[in-house]
């Protein structure tokens, strides 16, 4: 422990990333001890239109939801969305990566060239898109599938560089030599020399998650009656609630959101440094 | 530059438009069990008071026979593919005799105000920046401004945009809270109304450039970094040049070019995100044409912006890609 904490003061980034989500933990911890979640993060649980007060540590909406017990439910569920999302979308692009670099040849070829054309697609369009046709039936598993389907471009093409540099180093040819398989080589020898560096992508992947999922649900794709984070920012669009002076009502959100994506920037900036020592970071 | 690489590049956009189309075609037609007609000639008439459905079917017949869906899907499909390569992309459900191409047409000057300022800004700041940030010989005082622009950098553009309308629109008053220009002006070319409309522009822009300065920055600064230990500026130097030479002559103009790369793949990001904060801040753009397509269940329409957007992404990057090799003479497209 006292290890990790001293390896915190060389890796700041990392120790605020950490912190961050330790401040989550305690917000939504408290929300969930506070509220009965399954009712209060739903219309007409509270008296409408309340400022933070005592009794509504930060307020109501128009619909007469608790914010507190909404950003509770909605941290976990956009959380929940972006995880999925990301964690399919890293699982898609290891194996890919690993394919084309691992066995070259034309597999290799088909599965660049379908990433390169992907890369330049802007996703959250053709997400839009997806969403949209299967609006009616939306919620939050099918919002992260939907999402997790082009999330696996970049990783793919991170994996395979990295396995790419990999299979040229003595090591590897040591494996080969000695007789092991190539997935004896693969789980064995590649994939424990991936591991940090997929946990730096993971965190990548799981912010696009999320990232999508707040633009689509902003757009009004998202599941209607969930008390997500991007839903909410989406009712106070919907309902105009700064011109109406109820900032409470995005400052809930906006808040939780800055602290969930700072969180993820510097825990991925700290894996980064964790994975590979060599690059310089500023934060 | 290589006459096979341009046909190649030019077959990659089309492919590009082919799979765009064919999503738009597919995708709608994939989701099961609904009939968008049928939901929409109903909700028609529920909003004014009929309750009887007599005669729907006959209705709904005769709009299938209109909009061209009582054919086989292939020639459907073949007919799509033929109207949207002419950029017809079919009426607007919810704004009905108006087209979906004339829709976009009115919102994209709008758009592309923004998106452009905001973009050119934020690549030049950003870049300066970098540049600085990593100069040996620039005040320490910039380095500190990193890590608050990073923070910016992580936050998307709408929520950004959320904070200031509050702060600067609603609470100070600076800026309107929204919208082109002020409500009950006719727009016009005079002077007067320029001047309102870049007021509008200000607040929007400004989230923009807020959030993507620092991504710009950082990336300008790693490649800086790697340009000190070069030969060539240590042979700079021992010249005895000036120091603003070296600095903009030397470091930045070798710095610069992976930007312009990363200009060109930003594009997309730069789109979808201006797009919601043309929602949030109610600014007559492409964004907000798709948002309230949206929530009007207007599905031409928003098929129609997807598709363009894709096509009109795929020609910028088609353009910037023959570019390459003008900008930066290392890069040549020959075998």
């Amino acid at each position: 422990m006292s290890g990790f904490l001293k390896y915190l003061r060389r890796n700041p980034s990392l120790g605020v990333g950490i912190f961050m989500f330790a401040l989550l933990v305690v917000f939504v911890g408290i929300g969930y001890m506070k509220y009965d979640i399954s009712k209060a993060a739903y219309p007409l649980s509270a008296p409408a239109n309340k400022p933070p007060s005592l009794q509504y540590p930060l307020g109501t909406d128009s619909q007469g939801r608790e914010l507190y017990a909404v950003m509770t439910a909605g941290t976990i569920l956009t959380l929940r969305i972006g995880f999925t999302a990301g964690l399919i979308g890293l699982i898609i692009g290891t194996v890919l990566g690993f394919v084309a670099a691992y066995f070259r040849g034309w597999v290799d070829v088909l599965i660049k060239s379908l990433v390169d054309i992907l890369l330049t697609i802007p996703g959250l369009l053709v997400l839009v898109i997806i969403a949209a046709a299967t609006r009616q039936a939306m919620n939050i598993n099918l919002l992260a599938l939907i999402i997790a389907s082009l999330a696996w471009m970049g990783p793919t093409r991170n994996i395979r560089a990295q396995v790419l540099s990999l299979r040229e180093r003595p090591f590897l040819q040591a494996a080969r030599l000695s007789g092991m398989n190539s997935f004896e080589i693969i789980f064995l020898e590649l994939m424990p020399n991936l591991l940090p560096y997929l946990a730096a992508s993971l965190v990548g992947s799981v912010t696009g998650g999320i990232f999508a999922s707040l633009g689509l649900e902003a757009l009004g794709l998202g599941a209607m009656r969930e008390p997500t984070l991007g839903m909410t920012i989406y009712w106070v669009i919907y309902y105009s609630a700064l011109l109406k002076g109820m900032w409470w009502w995005a400052l809930a959100p906006v808040t939780v959101i800055v602290v969930i994506f700072v969180g993820l920037f510097s825990i991925g900036a700290g894996l980064d440094e964790l994975a590979n020592p060599r690059t310089r970071r500023v934060v | 530059m290589r006459l096979s690489y341009v046909a190649q590049r030019v077959l990659l956009l089309f492919a590009t438009m082919w799979m765009a189309a064919s999503v738009n075609f597919v995708l709608p037609r994939l989701a099961t069990g609904r009939d968008p007609i049928r939901e929409r000639i109903i909700a028609e008439s529920a909003r004014g008071g009929g309750a009887t459905n007599i005669g729907i079917n006959e209705m709904i017949a005769e709009y299938r026979v209109q909009f061209g869906l009582d054919e086989p899907l292939p020639k459907q499909y073949v007919t799509y593919l033929w109207n949207t390569l002419r950029f017809d992309l079919g009426k607007s459900l919810s704004n009905y005799p108006k087209t979906v191409i004339g829709l976009i047409t009115e919102a994209l000057p709008w758009t592309l105000g923004i998106v452009t300022f905001s973009t050119i800004t934020s690549f030049t700041l950003g870049t300066i920046f970098g540049a600085l940030i990593a100069w040996p010989r620039a005040p320490r005082v910039l380095s500190y401004t990193v890590p608050i622009l990073l923070t910016f950098s992580a936050v998307p553009f709408y929520i950004l945009g959320l904070i200031l309308i509050y702060f600067f629109a609603f609470q100070l008053k600076w800026f309107p809270i929204g919208g082109g220009y002020p409500i009950g002006t006719i727009p016009s070319f005079s002077l007067a109304f320029m001047g309102k409309l870049a007021y509008h522009a200000i607040l929007p822009s400004l989230s923009m450039i807020l959030a993507s300065t620092g991504g710009w920055a950082l990336g300008m600064r790693g490649m800086m970094v790697t340009i000190q230990g070069e030969d060539y500026m240590n042979y700079a130097e021992a010249k005895g040049l000036p120091d603003s030479r070296i600095f903009f002559g030397y470091a930045v103009r070798n710095a610069m070019l992976p930007q312009t790369t990363g200009l060109a793949l930003s594009l997309g990001y730069l789109v979808a995100g201006a797009g919601l904060v043309e929602v949030v801040f109610g600014y007559p753009g492409i964004g907000s044409l798709l948002g309230d397509a949206i929530s009007k269940f207007d599905y031409t329409t928003i098929y129609g912006i997807v598709f363009f957007l894709i096509v009109s992404l795929g020609v910028v990057l088609f353009i910037i890609d023959l570019l390459y090799p003008l900008i930066d003479p290392r890069i040549t497209y020959e075998q």
